[in-house]
Formats: structure tokens, C-alpha cells, sequence
């Protein structure tokens, strides 16, 4: 059923008790072409395109918790593009394209809003990268602006720029923004289920079965599968699966945490990050503060961070918005992020055949999600990576061609 | 994991410390001979383990010194500290 003023209308005369399910929920088959395993926003993403752009039929997505119940659901919902290489800059701004429809492609709202992303500079080294990056970006077609310290200070009212961290101007991605998380879930699982992809939940890898380098099959917690081709999108446990199918990664995954404050009037129509200080935040349509910053440096899956990480990230907050120091910060969770050594994601093919990974995206894996997801469903249809895939290759920790955002990345993004 | 035990301070806060990664990782003895993909292997790859973890500390805050550390990744509970040099603990599961 799509989704429209004639469906709202029609919908309220029985108050809204007899909307269809979004998804289903079918029992898994003993069989599929295509498997995809991680049902968070890049899995489901893969699953719809594999469908919708390649035609492939028989497609599964196998997800251990619930749909949105992952990383999908716990980031802080920053998109941008604005990245120094020229390899990265092809990718992210191939993601923010495909954000600008995506919710009359998905036929749902996904309450994307661009409302401008704030690098912060705070120092004359700050200014020195902020402007690399700015330049980088020009010439990859990439909206920017660098501001100086007057500008920034009259688009940000509340902004302190003379504090303990002075702000000496900022970097500026108009086209940047945030969208609503598990609004990205919900109608990447529902528009893939509506072209036959059968979304299994509650449903755990165990194992994976690999004949002769060829994957064949895997174990779950609902049964046997057999396959012919198996995409891993399984974020912060990507070494688990990995080892499974009897292979290491380059990845480390560690816990980052955010936090939202009690929701209050509009105050800040924009996002803003600082690299140096290590804090950002932007406010969310219901009114909270959303909060994040950097990830703890122990490797975990307990999916909580150190305490010690929040106060990191709030002194900066109330340096750099005196106004917000008595606000009551309501919740903060944590989520297992997958960080490779670049700081780039990989996404191509893997040591056993016809077993594909899209993984290590670490704290900044939502912007991505449907450039992600494109690419990836194109690298597992075709068998080959793409010409934006390729340079984000497993090879690449081989043959020394790294991507390496660290720096223009910094911290968490 | 709110207290760590350094093997030469004892029991400190948390805060004082970082953690640097996957411990007894050897360097290849032969760098000029080894592959490509050995050295990527060396420098990269992890073995990130859910479970019992071996991984290097520093005390930043205090001694400044290096040690390591048995750590479970699913509960975070540290099971021992040990000096640079010891060999790794066995585990008891």
C-alpha cells in the first residue's frame, strides 16, 4: 500500500487502527540466491537495491535483534560529504545524492532536513585544515564554504567565540543535515519487503559454510540456509562473522557513545562538529539536544562506554554553549562501532568466494547508508567492485593504498 | 572495568590509563623478506575477539609505564594485569 494524503484521509475515519504491517515477518527458506546479513540501515539499503536496480529475486535479510535495534538506531544522524579524498568525497557525496530522494523513493518519510553542517576551527592549524578540506571538496564538486570567525558567529548566535576554545571561523556543507534513523530502517525494510525480500528477525548467524573457497551455506538460530551469495553488513560484529568464515580483519570494535538532553524550544537550526574539542550537536524535530563525541580506546562488545567519555564530551559542549550548561541531559547509550586503521570503510570482496563484506565504517557509518548500500548491492550482484567500491577494497591494507581519514575524520563523524 | 590494577602502581582509576590495542603482536624478524600481505597482516590485521582479549595499557597518569592486560570484551571485567615481557596467561574457561 503506498503511503499518501488519500491513505492518511481514508485511514483516520477508522482511527488509524487498520494500517497494514510496514513488513512481515515469513519463516526463513531452505534456500536463497542472495543473503544479507545485518539487518540494520546498509544491509536493508543492499537487500532493497539488489531488488529493486538488479533484479534479483530470491533475497533474504537476516537480522540477530530487531530491525532498527542496532547501530541504525544509536548514532547521532549527522549526513555529510565534506571528506578530503578524492576516493571518499565520490563515496559520501554519492550517499547524500541518493539522501536528497530518498524518501519519495522509499515512499517514506525519512524526515531528511539539510540544514547545514559546522566544522569549528579553533586554531591557525584548524583554519590550515579546515581550508585543505574546503579546497579538496571545491574540486570534487562538493558544496562548501569556509567562514571566518565574524560569519560564523552571527549564523550561530549562542555560540561562544571567545572562549576558553576561541572559534576562528569554520568549514560550511549547506547540503549537509540530519534524517530521522529508524525512519531509514523502517522504510528501507518495507519498501525491500514490498519487492519480495523476506526480512527474518530474531534470527543469528552461527556459523558460515564454506566448500572448496566457495560459501554454500550458513547455520542460524532458525535453521540451515543454503546460498549462492552472502553480503556481511554486520557493523561491530564484523570480525565474529569474518572469523566464521575462517578469515581476520583489519578492525578493532569499540564502544561510542551520544546522549540527548529534555527537549526544548528551537535554539540551534544548524549541526555543529568540532574536531579539536572533540563535541558535536544538533537538535532533533522533537526538541533534544543530540549529543556525541569520541569513541573509548579498549576494544568491546558490551555495547556501554566509560563514564569518563561523557564528561569529554559535555565540558567542551557547555564551553562552546554557556546556554546549555543547566540542561538536563535524559539518556545515553552506547553502540559497537567497527574502526579500521584508515578510518575507511571496506566494502569488496573477501578471501572465501562469493562471500562479499561491507563493514568498517566505524563512528560514521549512517551518513553513508545509501551510497553504502548501492555500491555494495552492485559489488555483491556483479561479483566485482564498483568504480566507486574499488578503492575500499580489503587489498588495500595490502598494497598500502589507504584512504586515510583520520585526520579530515578526526574523531567520531 | 572502573579500577585497573597496574602491575607497578596497584589499583588506580580508570581514567589514568588508555589502552592500546591487541598485545604480543611480534614483528616479522625478516621485514626486507616477508610478503606484502605478511607485513599488512602484521600492521592490520586483529584478532578483535567477543570474549577474553589480550591487549596493552600505558598508566598515562601516573607511572607512565606499559603493561597488559586479560580483558573479557563482553563484560569488560579485566581477569589479570601482567608485566610487558611475561608470557600470556592461560585461559580457564
Amino acid at each position: 500500500m503506498k503511503y499518501s494524503i488519500f491513505n492518511l484521509v481514508k485511514n483516520s475515519l477508522s482511527y488509524h487502527q487498520n494500517w497494514e504491517k510496514a513488513w512481515n515477518s515469513p519463516d526463513l527458506k531452505s534456500e536463497y540466491d542472495v543473503v544479507i546479513v545485518g539487518g540494520g540501515g546498509h544491509g536493508l539499503g543492499t537487500a532493497y537495491y539488489l531488488a529493486k536496480e538488479f533484479g534479483v529475486k530470491n533475497i533474504a535479510v537476516l537480522e540477530k535483534g530487531w530491525i532498527g535495534g542496532g547501530n541504525t538506531g544509536r548514532n547521532t544522524t549527522i549526513i555529510r560529504s565534506n571528506y578530503l579524498w578524492d576516493e571518499s568525497a565520490a563515496l559520501y557525496n554519492h550517499a547524500v545524492n541518493l539522501w536528497e530522494g530518498l524518501s519519495s523513493e522509499l515512499n517514506f518519510n525519512v524526515m531528511f532536513s539539510q540544514r547545514g553542517l559546522y566544522h569549528l576551527a579553533h586554531s591557525i592549524h584548524d583554519m590550515q585544515e579546515i581550508s585543505r578540506r574546503g579546497y579538496s571538496n571545491y574540486l570534487n564538486g562538493i558544496d562548501t564554504e569556509i567562514l571566518n570567525k565574524d560569519q560564523v558567529a552571527k549564523q550561530i548566535p549562542h555560540l561562544n567565540v571567545n572562549g576558553r576554545y576561541p572559534v576562528h571561523g569554520a568549514l560550511l556543507q549547506r547540503r549537509a543535515g540530519t534524517a530521522r534513523h529508524d525512519a531509514v530502517a523502517w522504510g528501507y525494510a518495507r519498501a525491500a519487503e514490498s519487492l519480495g525480500v523476506d526480512i527474518i528477525q530474531n534470527c543469528e548467524v552461527k556459523g558460515i559454510n564454506v566448500s572448496n573457497g566457495k560459501v554454500v551455506g550458513l547455520e542460524t538460530s532458525k535453521g540451515s540456509v543454503k546460498v549462492d551469495k552472502v553480503g556481511l553488513v554486520p557493523a561491530g560484529h564484523s570480525s565474529v562473522l569474518a572469523n566464521m568464515a575462517g578469515f581476520n580483519l583489519p578492525i578493532n570494535s569499540v564502544p561510542l557513545q551520544a546522549l540527548v538532553s529534555e527537549p526544548i524550544k528551537p535554539i540551534l537550526d544548524c549541526v555543529i562538529m568540532s574536531n579539536s574539542v572533540h563535541v558535536y550537536v544538533s537538535q532533533s524535530d522533537k526538541g533534544e539536544l543530540v549529543v556525541g563525541a569520541g569513541s573509548d580506546s579498549y576494544n568491546s562488545y558490551s555495547q556501554r562506554g566509560s563514564f569518563d567519555m561523557i564528561e569529554h564530551m559535555m565540558a567542551p559542549l557547555v564551553e562552546l554553549f554557556p546556554i546549555f550548561s543547566r540542561l538536563k541531559m535524559l539518556r545515553s547509550w552506547g553502540g559497537i562501532v567497527d574502526v579500521t586503521p584508515d578510518r575507511s570503510p571496506i566494502i569488496g570482496k573477501t578471501p572465501v568466494k562469493d562471500l562479499f563484506i561491507n563493514c568498517g565504517w566505524g563512528t560514521g557509518g549512517f551518513k553513508a547508508t545509501p551510497g553504502s548500500a548501492h555500491v555494495f548491492a552492485e559489488t555483491v550482484f556483479r561479483g566485482e567492485p564498483t568504480d566507486i567500491s574499488g578503492p575500499f577494497s580489503l587489498e588495500r591494507h595490502f598494497s598500502g593504498a589507504l584512504v586515510d581519514e583520520a585526520a579530515a575524520a578526526a574523531v567520531a563523524h | 572495568m572502573f579500577i585497573i590494577d597496574c602491575p607497578y602502581c596497584g589499583e588506580r582509576d580508570q581514567t589514568e590509563f588508555t589502552c592500546h590495542g591487541e598485545a604480543h603482536i611480534a614483528r616479522p624478524s625478516n621485514p626486507n623478506e616477508v610478503s606484502d600481505e605478511e607485513w599488512g597482516r602484521y600492521l592490520f590485521f586483529r584478532n578483535n575477539p567477543k570474549g577474553i582479549h589480550f591487549e596493552r595499557w600505558t598508566h598515562d597518569h601516573g607511572c607512565r609505564r606499559w603493561f597488559n592486560v586479560m580483558r573479557d570484551t563482553v563484560s569488560d571485567k579485566i581477569l589479570k594485569t601482567y608485566k610487558m615481557g611475561e608470557s600470556r596467561p592461560e585461559v580457564n574457561e
